[in-house]
């Protein structure tokens, strides 16, 4: 067993925190108190190949593995949660999707200027009345020739009104035996007459991102542009879950080690009865708790990434991974804001907005309920993993680097 | 065009360095390319792409100080040479300018060595010209811009106290930039691949066609500086202008102004 992370993967992770720390970092409160998204966000992140980053070189991406992915997304949420969720959604939701089920032509069309960060994703899935009953979803589709015409409302969808593209799941057996097994996949260009797009304000969170919704009246879909086969909606849909939790886990870590970092400056910088707060027993307990929890958060999304580049099926723990995180980054933001007393409830630090952005992930990309009934039925050997038409490939560095 | 930058291995700035029984010490902190020497390499980087050419990035170091220079080749440099021997104990400025022009030399038909302005650990500034010096070229240092480059000659500004100073020379020359040449560049994705695999070459002074040069300095004492005691007083008054006035007060009393 090694522990150790590659000089690739370092100098990967490295170049990410450069970026966010010395680009985003000095601005994000402003974007956050605006709830904007900072305009040179996407095209700063395409730019330099993150969008990209664990796509083959062939399908216009960077060739990096899964576990680069996966530093990187902790490196962008140590700063700001809405620069990972662009990897949620972007590189997670739409291009791994297409990366493990697109046919060859797709690729070509969609996953290369995805992954070049020329075309921006996104992933559309939940509705107004359905996010964990995902089998009973309402957007419908219609067969009309080699298309077909889709109608309906998606709902909390990051990056809605900047995506071109968005992998997007409707019914279209109405009278399949099982809700589930009516759903199918297509990737639907933003773009296309009848689509219209909103933001979300208001949002306790991730107010520096971009979240909103997507309508959809008569929308003409080329049939080629299904994603797996008709009726594998859902099977298509639970795997995007599986890469987008896999980013969701890791920037959460990054968001523990934010809240550790900060706590740990204020508490010795912060004196009270004569001494640092970092001398009293009670902060040392928060802190000691973050630093484990940072630990433990880390070690469970490299697992898991791990186990995504030996192309082994990771639904459990990234699962797990994605509980585990969200929840205690949550916690640990909201310990930092005390250990910084009066002052963490002010903007005029961090904590505060790194509070509120951990809330998010305790309920998107699955939420912590549904992650405890996913990890119970693995544990009660009530659910396997049957392996699935495609599988998400492991990660092979001579093909995913060659030109 | 052939292009060198000679880069060098450093703790991290943001490492607590202190002094532990005579030694210093950066604790478990990174070792990490010297921050000034990233400016140099994007210079580098710069011109080889404006006039076509190669970069060699060369560093000096134990076996396996490779950082600084597989950070250099994942910016862009297309090659990296590490100069080490074991005769190279604790080498002070001039015998690291005469290792590292002994180097360029064993490179060979160098247009131009570029270096950063100093290093953020010894902090003297002075190895670009003591290598021009040895080299026998002339030293363009604290350079915020290039104006001019051509196959024969070079034309810079320097950022100095009293402003800036346009200067002209021919070529080679040994360049020092300063942080105002401009933001270094991340490394790339691709530059990143390629600098994890690379295998990077050691020179030995054998190979260099050298002794090891005697040091001048030593270093018989070190020590951390004494701790400064700090107090602090927060000014009170009823408005901004009653505050900065009495602030104002207390500065003339003090005598710091």
């Amino acid at each position: 067993m090694d522990f150790a992370l590659t000089d690739e993967h370092r100098m990967a992770q490295k170049m990410v925190r450069d970026f966010s720390q010395k680009e985003v970092a000095p601005v994000i409160k402003g974007y956050d108190r605006l709830q904007e998204m900072a305009p040179f966000v996407l095209p700063r992140m395409a730019e330099l190949g993150i969008l990209g980053i664990c796509i083959p070189v062939k399908y216009g991406g960077q060739g990096m593995d899964y576990l680069s992915l996966g530093l990187a997304c902790e490196e962008l949420e140590a700063v700001d949660t809405t620069l990972r969720v662009v990897m949620s959604v972007h590189t997670g939701l739409c291009s791994m999707t297409i990366l493990q089920w697109g046919t060859e032509e797709q690729k070509q069309k969609f996953l290369v200027p995805l992954a070049r960060g020329e075309k921006i994703g996104a992933g559309a899935f939940t509705e107004p009345g359905a996010g964990s009953d995902f089998g009973n979803i309402q957007a419908a589709g219609k067969r009309d020739g080699d298309a077909f015409i889709l109608n309906g409302e998606k709902m909390w969808i990051s990056l809605a009104t900047k995506a071109d593209y968005a992998v997007l799941t409707v019914r279209t057996i109405p009278d399949a035996g099982q809700p589930h097994q009516g759903l199918t996949s297509f990737i639907v260009d933003l773009k296309s007459p009848g689509v219209t797009v909103g933001d979300i304000h208001g949002k306790l969170g991730v107010r520096a991102g971009s979240t909103g919704w997507i309508n959809l009246r008569d929308v003409r879909v080329p049939a080629a542009n299904m994603i797996g086969d008709e009726g594998e909606g859902f099977k298509v849909t639970m795997s995007a879950f599986d890469s987008g939790r896999y980013t969701v886990a890791a920037g959460a870590a990054g968001l523990i080690r934010a809240a550790l970092e900060a706590s740990v400056a204020y508490a010795n910088e912060r004196r009270a009865f004569g001494k640092p707060i970092a001398e009293y027993q009670l902060i040392q307990a928060k802190i000691a708790r973050m630093a484990l929890e940072y630990d433990v958060a880390r070690l469970l999304y490299l697992k898991a990434g791990w186990l995504k580049n030996k192309g082994i099926r990771n639904t459990r723990e990234t699962s797990a991974a994605k509980w585990f995180a969200t929840e205690k980054s949550f916690e640990a933001a909201n310990e930092a804001i005390q250990i910084h007393g009066a002052y963490g409830f002010s903007d005029e630090y961090d904590v505060e907005r790194y509070m509120r952005n951990a809330r998010g992930a305790v309920i998107y990309e699955g939420s912590n309920e549904i992650q405890h009934l996913i990890q119970a039925s693995y544990a009660l050997g009530r659910r396997r993993d049957k392996p699935l038409r495609r599988e998400m490939p492991a990660y092979d560095p001579d093909e995913w680097q060659a030109e | 065009m052939k292009i060198v930058v000679c880069v060098k291995q450093v703790p991290d700035t943001a490492a607590q360095v202190v002094v532990e029984n005579g030694q210093v010490s950066w604790g478990d902190a990174p070792l990490v390319i010297n921050p000034w020497d990233e400016y140099a390499v994007e210079a580098a980087l710069q011109k080889a792409g404006d006039h076509g050419g190669s970069v060699t990035v060369i560093s000096m170091g134990k076996e396996n100080e490779t950082e600084a220079l597989k950070h250099a080749l994942a910016m862009g440099c297309n090659e990296a040479i590490l100069v080490s021997d074991p005769a190279l104990g604790s080498s002070d400025n001039v015998a690291a300018a005469r290792v590292l022009a002994a180097a360029i030399r064993n490179v060979g038909d160098v247009d131009l060595a570029f270096f950063g302005k100093q290093a953020v650990d010894s902090d003297t500034g002075t190895l670009p010209g003591m290598v021009a010096r040895i080299l026998g070229w002339p030293a363009l240092t604290l350079v915020s811009a290039i104006s001019v480059l051509s196959a024969e000659a070079i034309k810079v500004e320097r950022a100095i106290e009293e402003g800036r100073q346009v200067v002209e020379s021919k070529l080679p020359v040994v360049v020092s930039v300063t942080k105002d040449y401009g933001e270094p560049r991340y490394p790339s994705f691709m530059g990143i691949r390629k600098a994890a695999r690379a295998e990077i070459p050691i020179w030995d002074l054998g190979q260099l066609g050298i002794e090891a040069p005697a040091p001048v300095i030593s270093w018989p004492e070190m020590m951390n500086p004494p701790r400064r005691e700090v107090t602090t007083e927060i000014i009170a008054g009823d408005s901004p202008q009653d505050i900065a006035a009495k602030l104002a007060d207390k500065i003339m009393a003090e005598k710091v102004l």
